[in-house]
């Protein structure tokens, strides 16, 4: 079997997509007994690994699509730094609960919208990944919104704290809906969809968000990039060598 | 926290029924930031929503959500109530024999102890 430019194509975006939510699964998991209550620990779990799962998803249909003929755990355990394309956005370490909450309400909108869309993609089985990830990001959006309205709106400390988490990442929120040839050339066959029209909608869902939590949209003209292409935070390594040292250190290992 | 009228006991604490009067200030350890709520869940539609446990939560929509997360992650309901353990009254331990006792002989009761007469249909 050959693979076309197309398919090679499809198999890159699929590998974009499936590395942020693999990489915010691996951030988001960080919280798991860590968390400032029981409940919102089980929240964030649930959280991690509903993303974990579409990273799954994501990555084997990358290596399908690509023609390496790597599998999800090549994907995600045996890659470097610089060969993975996630949004830097979701690479930032967690900080306090609200710039984790931040993170959560910006990338969920963007994840929302994208998915949203990409159930139409004429990819069966992106549409079809997408069909089903669009229920669990919704409420990825909703657990995100009603934190930063509570700490928005809440008391002096509070609003401060959750002002500081949106200042913290809105450099990092432009690369989401930043295009380039491959997703305009995907977008144009009906495969992909074009992350600049996502932009209107993710930021009208957000700044609405911002707005009731009596918070104000971040007003800064740093915008960082470079994900796509490989290029990382300093937080970028030790993620990885975090997230890889069980499958580096015991190769081929199942329980 | 708020007191469930007319009764001594409520379901806070999450131990069935505890006094509302005299626990939380001798008891000499800081009460929690969240109030508790008590979660029901309908299994389906068709039966009644069940009891199924208690969680924290600062308040009722979050309490909502934190059951859908705790509760439901295996398709367990359709339908989900959180109620504030503190606005349920509960009857007490020390009251079982005169609350539930004398139950124990009026088999008469139970549908089982008439006979129908022949010729009775559609009971």
């Amino acid at each position: 079997m050959t693979w076309s430019d197309s398919d090679k194509s499809v198999g890159a975006y699929a590998l974009r997509l499936g590395d942020d939510a693999l990489v915010l699964a691996q951030r988001t998991g960080e919280w798991i007994a860590a968390a400032p209550e029981l409940e919102e620990d089980v929240a964030l779990g649930n959280i991690a690994l509903d993303l974990l799962g579409q990273a799954r998803s994501l990555l084997s249909y990358a290596g399908e699509t690509d023609g390496s003929g790597r599998s999800e755990d090549d994907l995600a355990y045996l890659r470097d730094e610089r060969e993975f394309v996630n949004a830097q956005l979701v690479e930032l370490p967690n900080g306090g609960f609200a710039v984790t909450m931040a993170r959560l309400l910006v990338f969920a909108a963007y994840q929302y919208e994208l998915y949203d869309r990409l159930r139409e993609s004429r990819d069966e089985t992106l549409a079809a990944v997408a069909a089903k990830a669009v229920k669990e990001v919704a409420y990825h959006r909703d657990h995100a919104t009603q934190w930063v309205r509570r700490l928005g709106d809440g008391t002096d400390e509070s609003r401060r704290r959750m002002q500081a988490g949106l200042d913290t990442v809105w450099p990092y929120v432009f690369e989401l809906v930043e295009s380039d040839d491959l997703v305009r050339d995907l977008a144009g066959a009906g495969l992909a969809v074009d992350p600049a029209e996502l932009q209107g909608p993710v930021m009208g869902y957000v700044s609405g968000v911002i707005d009731e939590a009596t918070l104000v949209v971040p007003q800064t003209s740093v915008r960082h990039t470079g994900g796509r292409r490989g290029i990382h935070t300093e937080h970028m390594g030790y993620l990885v060598a975090e997230m890889q040292h069980l499958a580096r250190s015991h190769p081929g290992a199942v329980w | 926290m708020t007191q469930s009228a007319g009764s001594d006991l409520s379901a806070e604490g999450g131990h069935g029924a505890v006094p509302t009067t005299g626990v939380l200030a001798t008891s000499g350890r800081p009460v929690r930031g969240w109030p508790l709520w008590e979660v029901f869940v309908r299994p389906r539609r068709g039966l009644s929503h069940g009891h199924v446990g208690s969680l924290h939560a600062p308040d009722a929509q979050m309490a909502l959500r934190n059951a859908r997360d705790l509760y439901s992650r295996r398709q367990e309901g359709v339908s989900i109530w959180v109620v504030p353990a503190g606005q349920i009254s509960a009857s007490s331990p020390d009251e079982k024999d005169t609350f539930f006792d004398p139950a124990g002989d009026k088999v008469y009761r139970h549908p089982t102890f008439y006979d129908v007469p022949e010729g009775v249909e559609h009971l």
